[in-house]
C-alpha cells in the first residue's frame, strides 16, 4: 500500500469497495426488506462518492449538479419505498421477502 | 503523507467499517444507526474533495429526513419476532465471492489509470465564488429545466406516499360539509296530518255539573 498524495484512483476506488460491500448486503440481507432499501442507498453513495471525486479531479461542475439531482431522485425513492413498505406490513403483517409470493400463482 | 491524506484514509476506513456493519448488523435499529455513520463520514471525505454543499445537503437531507424516516418505520412495524437471518450463512460463501470479483474488477481498472493527485486550479476570480455559489450558478442557468423537473418529481414523490398511506377510520365520525348544505327541509323534517283534538277546560267541566 503506497501512501504517496491522495489521487483520483483513492476515491474511486472507495466508491468501488463501498459499491461491492452493497451488493453483499444485498446477498446477505435478501429477506428483510428495510435492509435492501438501505444497501441500495449504499449503492446511490457509492455512485455519488464517484461523481464527486471526477468533479473534483477533473474540474467540470457538471459532476456535482448531477450528485444533486441523485440525491433528490433517492430522496424521492425513499419515501415511496417506506410508504409502500408500511402499507405491505399494513396487509399482510410480514416484510419477510419469503412469505411475499402472492404473484407467484 | 500530507495531513488530507492521513484524514482520508481514516475517514474512509470509518466508512467502509460502517458499511460493513450495515449490511451484517444482526438489529434493523443497528443498521439504521451505522448508516447514518456511513453518510457522516461520506460527507467529510467530500469536504476533503471540495464539495462542501453538497457535504452539508447530504447530512440535512440523509441523515436528518431520510434516515430518520427509516428509523420511524423500522420502530413502527414490529418485526421483532421475525428472524431474518436464517439464510445469512448460506448466503455469504456466493455473496463475499461475488463482492471480491466486483472489488477486483474494479481495482485492476482503477489502479492502472486515474493517477491524477491534483485538481486543476480554478481560475482565482472563479475561485473567490466558492462552491456553493458555483453551484447555484450552474444549477440556475445550464440545469434549470431538470431543476424543475426535479421539483415537480418530490411534488409527486409527496402526493404518491400521502395518496399510499393515507387511511380513513372505521371509527371516526367526520362532517361532510357539502353534503349538509345540499341537505333540503324534506330531508329533515316531515309533517304530520292528524285530526284536531280539542280539550275541554277544567273550569267548563266542573259549571256544567252545577
Amino acid at each position: 500500500m503506497s501512501f504517496g498524495p491522495i489521487t483520483l484512483g483513492h476515491y474511486l476506488s472507495l466508491g468501488g469497495l463501498l459499491f461491492a460491500m452493497s451488493v453483499i448486503g444485498i446477498y446477505l440481507n435478501r429477506r428483510n426488506l428495510i435492509v435492501l432499501l438501505m444497501a441500495i442507498e449504499l449503492m446511490l453513495l457509492a455512485v455519488n462518492m464517484n461523481f464527486v471525486a471526477f468533479s473534483h479531479y477533473l474540474g467540470d461542475m457538471a459532476g456535482q449538479v448531477f450528485v444533486f439531482f441523485i440525491l433528490t431522485v433517492a430522496a424521492a425513492e425513499a419515501a415511496i419505498g417506506l410508504a409502500i413498505l408500511v402499507v405491505l406490513f399494513r396487509n399482510r403483517a410480514t416484510i419477510n421477502v419469503d412469505e411475499l409470493d402472492t404473484l407467484k400463482g | 503523507m500530507t495531513i488530507t491524506g492521513a484524514l482520508f484514509y481514516f475517514f474512509a476506513a470509518v466508512l467502509l467499517f460502517a458499511a460493513f456493519r450495515v449490511i451484517t448488523a444482526r438489529s434493523t435499529v443497528h443498521a439504521v444507526l451505522y448508516l447514518v455513520l456511513a453518510f457522516a463520514n461520506a460527507s467529510v471525505i467530500w469536504i476533503l474533495l471540495r464539495a462542501e454543499f453538497l457535504a452539508i445537503t447530504l447530512v440535512l437531507v440523509y441523515v436528518g429526513a431520510v434516515m430518520v424516516l427509516f428509523l420511524f418505520v423500522v420502530m413502527m412495524l414490529d418485526t421483532g419476532s421475525e428472524d431474518f437471518r436464517d439464510g445469512f450463512w448460506k448466503h455469504l460463501p456466493v455473496a463475499g465471492a461475488i463482492g471480491a470479483l466486483i472489488a477486483l474488477e474494479m481495482a485492476l481498472v482503477l489502479m492502472g489509470g486515474f493517477q491524477l493527485t491534483d485538481a486543476p486550479v480554478l481560475d482565482p476570480a472563479l475561485a473567490k465564488l466558492g462552491n456553493t455559489r458555483l453551484l447555484g450558478i450552474e444549477i440556475y442557468t445550464k440545469y434549470l429545466y431538470p431543476m424543475q423537473i426535479a421539483a415537480v418529481l418530490l411534488l409527486v414523490a409527496i402526493i404518491a406516499a400521502i395518496a399510499l398511506t393515507l387511511r380513513q377510520r372505521k371509527d371516526s365520525r367526520s362532517q361532510n360539509a357539502s353534503q349538509q348544505v345540499l341537505a333540503k327541509k324534506a330531508d329533515r323534517l316531515r309533517i304530520v296530518k292528524m285530526a284536531p283534538v280539542i280539550e275541554v277546560p277544567a273550569t267548563v267541566a266542573t259549571g256544567e255539573k252545577k
